[in-house]
């Protein structure tokens, strides 16, 4: 029952962003080529080392489909100002605009042509679309799942949850279900996963996603790693140690940055002073090489576990300058409030004045905040697991597997399904720190939104 | 004196003092605490008259002020110093009299790499940015806007080796465009070296782009409900003119705090993605250094990324300066 | 259709829309206007009546999350709700202008004021650039501005509120337009300063008889301005005639009330007895922010059941004087008595008993009252904290405390300030300073931000608060109306130091100070021929900001 329900969610994961990024990575890699034509270099610089780019990219068809997208543009707008009798959506329609509906469309006929290809080419080896296919359809199936949940939530709940989730954005749905997901894989990890984080298996290197035949295994239908360690399991007890140790890391991070962020507002004077030099100084260092900087130190003093706590203190401290920074803002702004100012004149004291006057105010900037942190720390654990130097063995942890994992997205040449095993884990940290994003992007909106 | 040159030196005596400070937390850092690092270049084997010697040769037992200004002078003179991997190296062989590779020599090469892989993606990056965001905030609100919106959210959220690797697996193993490893030698000509290095800049273009986007749009659609846009358009300027005309003078400042910003985000991006890609920047050695402890290049490398990142803080800081007219044009 | 070509503006049956959470609210329900050529409308209301929104109407422009529903805007015959986005935008800026509220916002501060000027004419082909600039020095000296031919250039943040509102002005006429739409352009100024600016936009409106709909909420400036007055309430017409009928003759009720509104006057109590101590006594009180002086020297007492005044235009020191008084400003020279004895000079330092006896009532109800505690947490709280009282004890005298202010106890003591209305919002202001059962009640701007009918019934309450509980109160306001209907003595300030000081009844007297009398002087009256009289009086050189340059 638990692994039929995980594989689909598992292996769908990260198949979004995949499909989001090729689509601007591609965009990119064009317009740099144009720059480099138009400014730089003559064909004959190229050596043969760049020849497969320039086979590809071709020479100068993009300009040819530049062209033909001008005139579809125009077209289209002639033609619906024509059709519609000068109807104001295509009387004032601008020239770009007009552009942007064609280009849209083709790129839509081009990914539906591609998806139709896709299943052509599933007999042959190595199946080049797998990765396409399967983008499309985790980003099909998430936006139904995102409506469904939307529309649950419209059912259910009090009168105010209910008008919560009529004017909330997919995006942001989809963000709650996921984090509602990773929430349950984290807390029930040993009740889901199949198998113990640690256990290791005489088969190692398993392929995931693929019949017996082809070297894979149901009992592991993600595959093992090179020690023979079960990654499905691996994967969810990731997300316990992963997300957790991150989620502590915020929580310590917000509450020395908060209080010392709202002392600093209320209190001003040289307790201000202070804690904001101290913060300016802590800040001119980039996060991640400070990190590095005193995880260094600090491994010359503990190891293993003892090193993972050390990292969490050292990023729970970086991070709340940030915090620092951003709490004593909202306290500035309403500090300056005249219901401050009447209950200083009362003669309140500096707890009433932060907890009964100040943060109740502060808690929608503050929630917004925590999630970004949230994603902040998270990304920066990721990174430095990655780099061998976050959380420890033996805790399964999804920067350290991607690490581990990494050299086989060199494989995909011969069986796309290789490049599965890096890209489970970091697609898993990508889809949460996305969906968070999603959360965080819709509260700011909605607190910022009554003002437009 | 004019406002704008006495705030443009008070910043700048500002930043130099910064660097002094983070000079120190960066020494403090790996030298206030416990650990004997003497015995890390020796090994365990070592007996405790050799973990002297070595702990006066490179005055580990001087007090640690002392250390600290000895340090920094010769930094400011160009001595870098020399790495524990060098001496223990040179223990190994047994002998003073082995010439020593002195990180200075270690590092510049791979200061142009990280340079050049840096500037590659700001050139790539920051018109594609401005341009879009100039775009989404003009038509803000459409799908175009949103689309771009959950593009750029998702690109912000993702770890860099997650787009690293998404990027491997199409334009270097299914399409083979692009190389997978960045392995850039000296003697590449040009554009063979921005070929090689393009799948990092790409990666670190997908991330920055996003940042700047977002925050370019955000930066004119604050402006565009500013009193003076409705005036303009109140005058019949067309809605291009309004944002190059109205908005982008004053955006200016925001739109400059983001690029350097991101430039400085670069910074620590690059650590990454050099890694990913072994990629031979500072970044790899960075990291190489913090996994075999080698205190002298951590320290060397922490305070070259930090002093990035301070001065481009403060290029930004100093051309908001200039770009203000109330600054520019006192009363 | 009838377009009649006597009409430059025509809007039949309007109905406009705003966008709010999730549905359409509407903000104008049907109005028709007309304007022809040369005449100046007037469109009076209080705020949310809908007067900008229709007067924008009047251009074809809707701002964001407003839409026109139903109904015709014909402007010299042109549809402009059927006219394309560019056909509109030949008309803007060149047939059609606009003059903002704020002048400081509304010019572009990363360009000249020139630049800005000649942008419209370049755009519509009108002028070359030379010529407008050379127009726009022209334009300039009409209005009276200071040095025309260098003021252009100069940047927006270079010069004062004032004089960018003659800028505005000059740069709504650089195409000479047949339509201006002045959208509230004075509200914002001072009343020294406020005269000039109505001057000359009434001036040079005749020179070039231009048509304007002339937008605001203050009846004596639109009876100086306009030919028509229309009167909106909520969206509807409420009536519309031309200036001296409706001033003499309004048919509505609500039109007589808006009319009757300045009738509120205290009768002047009798003089204070020669050797009262005062309640709040500020003795030579000099004052600074860091090196910047504000305070010079000022003094004034405020007896017992007494209302003070104190009046200034913006940046005259009265807020700074009610600062030092509460002590979040210590003063440097000079001392706060309260009943004879020396206050320490900074709050921190005083105890309960002093907190309490001076109370404070905000300008901004928003801002005064914390949006996340209800009303009965907001009134119950200086009664927990200085009377002691908790439980039911507690409740009970909020309780008396809302009855005190009028508002019926069990609706409002578990609601949130943002359920209530602006007028109510102060009124929990009032009774969170009455809670402390105080002596003495700073009042700072209570009444500015509010519509003129609820402001009459905060002053109406405040006056019985006062005969009730012998309450003092010092009364900060710019608003010389009213002074006049709560005042027992006044205080005139300028510039951190007090012009004149004496009892309501000797101050509207003359002689006055020469600057008293300016300020009183520029007041506006219900006359339409008031500034015309004015002008004639005193000569243009003798009023506003030319005057007051000319007394220093």
């Amino acid at each position: 029952m638990s692994r039929s329900l995980v594989v689909p969610a598992i292996a769908l994961l990260f198949t979004v962003i995949v499909l989001v990024d090729f689509v601007m990575g591609i965009g990119v890699l064009w317009y740099l080529y144009a720059v480099l034509q138009i400014l730089m270099v003559p064909f004959e610089l190229m050596t043969t080392a760049t020849a497969p780019m320039v086979a590809v990219l071709g020479g100068w068809k993009w300009i040819v489909y530049l062209a033909l997208l001008c005139v579809g543009g125009y077209g289209f707008r002639a033609v619906g100002q024509r059709l519609t009798k000068n109807r104001p959506f295509y009387r004032d329609m601008p020239f770009s605009v007009a552009l942007g509906y064609v280009f849209a469309a083709t790129l839509i006929v081009v990914v539906l042509l591609n998806y139709s290809r896709s299943f052509s080419t599933l007999g042959g080896m190595p199946d080049s679309y797998f990765f396409f296919r399967s983008a499309l359809h985790f980003l099909v199936l998430s936006s139904v799942a995102a409506v469904l949940f939307r529309q649950f939530g419209c059912m259910v709940g009090t009168a105010s949850t209910r008008k919560l989730f009529r004017q909330m954005p997919a995006t942001a749905s989809f963000g709650i279900l996921i984090i509602i997901c990773y929430a349950i894989a984290a807390i029930f990890a040993p009740m889901i996963a199949p198998h113990g984080q640690e256990t290791i298996f005489p088969r190692a290197n398993i392929i995931p996603l693929v019949p017996e035949a082809m070297g894979g295994d149901p009992a592991f239908p993600l595959g093992t790693d090179q020690i023979g360690r079960d990654i499905l399991s691996r994967l969810i007890y990731g997300a316990q140690n992963t997300v957790g140790i991150a989620f502590v890391t915020t929580v310590l991070a917000f509450f020395l940055g908060v209080t010392g962020g709202f002392l600093a507002a209320v209190l001003r004077g040289w307790v201000d002073q202070v804690l904001s030099r101290l913060v300016d100084v802590l800040m001119a260092i980039p996060a991640l090489i400070f990190s590095l900087l005193l995880i260094t130190a600090a491994s010359s003093l503990f190891s293993g576990t003892g090193l993972t706590w050390a990292m969490i203190v050292i990023i729970a401290v970086i991070d709340s300058t940030r915090v620092f920074r951003l709490s004593r803002a909202v306290g500035m702004n309403i500090v300056v409030m005249d219901y401050i100012e009447a209950s200083r004149l009362r003669g309140e004291g500096v707890g009433y004045m932060i907890f009964r006057e100040i943060l109740p105010n502060a808690t929608a900037p503050l929630l917004a905040e925590f999630g970004l942190r949230f994603c902040f720390v998270f990304l920066t654990i990721a990174a430095l697991s990655f780099l061998g130097l976050g959380i420890q063995p033996p805790l399964a942890d999804w920067g350290t597997m991607v690490k581990d994992l990494g050299q086989f997205v060199n494989y995909a040449a011969f069986l796309p399904q290789y490049a599965m095993l890096p890209l489970l884990p970091a697609g898993a940290i990508a889809l949460l720190t996305v969906a968070v994003n999603f959360v965080v992007d819709w509260m700011l909106q909605r607190s910022s939104g009554l003002k437009e | 004196m004019h406002p704008v040159l006495r705030i443009t030196l008070q910043r700048l005596a500002l930043g130099v003092l910064t660097l002094v400070i983070v000079s120190f937390v960066i020494f403090a850092a790996v030298n206030l605490l416990p650990g004997d690092f003497a015995q890390a270049i020796l090994g365990q084997g070592a007996t405790p008259e050799a973990v002297e010697a070595i702990r006066n040769d490179i005055g580990l037992n001087d007090p640690f002020w002392i250390r600290y200004f000895d340090w920094l002078g010769a930094l400011v003179s160009g001595d870098l110093g020399v790495s524990y991997s060098q001496m223990m190296f040179a223990t190994g062989m047994g002998g003073e009299d082995i010439q020593l590779i002195p990180i200075t020599e270690q590092i510049a090469p791979r200061f142009y790499n990280t340079m050049f892989l840096a500037g590659l993606t700001a050139i790539i990056a920051v018109p594609i940015s401005l341009a879009v965001g100039v775009l989404a905030a003009l038509y803000r609100g459409s799908a175009f806007d949103r689309i771009a919106n959950i593009t750029t959210l998702s690109s912000i959220s993702s770890p860099e080796f997650f787009l690293a690797y998404v990027l491997t697996l199409f334009l270097a193993v299914q399409w083979q465009i692009l190389p997978s490893l960045a392995s850039v030698t000296p003697e590449m000509p040009l554009f063979e070296r921005i070929y090689t290095a393009l799948l990092p800049a790409l990666t670190l273009t997908l991330v920055v782009t996003a940042h700047m986007m977002r925050m370019t749009r955000a930066a004119i659609i604050n402006l565009l409900a500013s009193p003076y846009i409705e005036m303009a358009r109140l005058k019949g300027i067309s809605p291009i003119q309004v944002i190059v005309k109205h908005a982008l003078p004053n955006a200016l400042a925001p739109i400059i705090n983001v690029v350097a910003l991101n430039l400085a985000y670069l910074v620590t991006g690059v650590v990454v993605v050099e890694v990913v890609f072994a990629y031979p920047g500072i970044g790899n050695l960075f990291v190489d250094a913090v996994r075999s402890r080698d205190i002298p290049v951590v320290q060397i490398c922490c305070l070259i990324f930090a002093s990035a990142y301070v001065l481009l803080n403060l290029t930004a800081d100093i051309l908001s300066i200039l770009s203000n007219p109330r600054l520019r044009h006192p009363k | 259709m009838a377009k009649d070509s006597d009409f430059l503006v025509q809007m039949n049956d309007i109905y406009i829309e705003g966008r709010s959470d999730e549905t359409w609210m509407p903000i104008i329900n049907g109005v028709d206007l007309t304007l022809r050529r040369g005449e100046v409308l007037g469109l009076i209301g209080e705020s949310g009546a809908g007067k900008s929104t229709l007067g924008l109407a009047a251009m074809g422009f809707c701002r964001d999350g407003v839409r026109i529903s139903g109904g015709e805007v014909y402007f010299d015959g042109i549809d402009l709700l059927a006219a394309g986005a560019s056909a509109k935008r030949n008309l803007l800026g060149k047939r059609i202008a606009y003059v903002a509220q704020s002048a400081a916002a509304s010019f572009n501060p990363a360009h000249r004021l020139i630049d800005q000027h000649t942008e419209a004419p370049i755009r519509h082909g009108v002028m070359s650039r030379a010529e407008s600039e050379k127009d726009g020095m022209e334009l300039y000296q009409r209005l009276r501005l200071p040095n025309p031919d260098e003021i252009g250039f100069r940047y927006p943040h270079q010069v004062s509120g004032g004089q960018l509102q003659r800028a505005m002005t000059a740069m709504a006429m650089s195409c000479r337009p047949d339509l201006i739409i002045f959208d509230e352009p004075t509200t914002a100024l001072d009343v020294t300063t406020q005269i000039e600016v109505l001057a000359s936009i009434r001036d040079i409106v005749a020179q070039f008889n231009t048509a304007a709909i002339y937008i605001t909420h203050d009846l004596a400036v639109v009876a100086q301005m306009a030919d028509r007055i229309k009167v909106l309430l909520k969206g509807d017409e409420v009536e519309e005639a031309d200036t001296r009928t409706m001033l003499t003759d309004p048919k509505e009720d609500y039109t007589k009330s808006l009319w009757a509104v300045r009738a509120f006057q205290r009768p002047q109590k009798p003089a204070v007895l020669s050797g009262a101590t005062p309640v709040i006594s500020v003795k030579n009180v000099t004052a600074a922010y860091g090196p910047v002086p504000v305070l010079n020297d000022v003094s004034f007492d405020i007896h017992e059941g007494r209302t003070v005044a104190v009046v200034g235009e913006s940046g005259s020191g009265k807020s700074t004087a009610a600062r030092c008084i509460t002590g979040l400003l210590p003063p440097k020279q000079g001392s706060i008595e309260f009943e004879g004895q020396a206050l320490p000079s900074d709050y921190r330092r005083r105890n309960r008993m002093q907190l309490r006896q001076a109370q404070m009532i905000y300008q901004m109800a928003d801002t005064a009252l914390n949006p996340r505690k209800t009303i009965g947490e907001i009134i119950g709280r200086p009664v927990q904290f200085y009377m002691g009282l908790t439980g039911a004890a507690k409740r009970k005298r909020v309780e008396e405390l809302l009855d005190e202010i009028e508002l019926p106890a069990h609706q409002y003591i578990d609601r949130l300030p943002s359920e209530l209305s602006g007028g109510q919002k102060q009124r929990i202001g009032i009774a969170r300073a009455l809670a402390a059962e105080p002596k003495f009640i700073i009042c700072d701007e209570v009444t500015s931000a509010l519509d003129q009918l609820v402001a009459e019934g905060i002053l109406r309450l405040l006056a019985r608060l006062q005969d009730d509980l012998k309450l003092s109160y010092m009364f900060i306001t710019h608003d010389l109306a009213t002074v006049r209907s709560i005042a027992d003595e006044v205080v005139v300030m300028k510039d951190g130091r007090v012009v004149e000081q004496g009892p309501k009844s000797e101050m509207f007297q003359p002689p006055h100070h020469a600057y008293t009398d300016l300020l009183l002087s520029s007041v506006p009256e219900m006359d339409p021929d008031w500034l015309t009289k004015l002008l004639a009086e005193r000569g243009i050189e003798n009023i506003g900001d030319a005057a007051v340059t000319k007394m220093s």
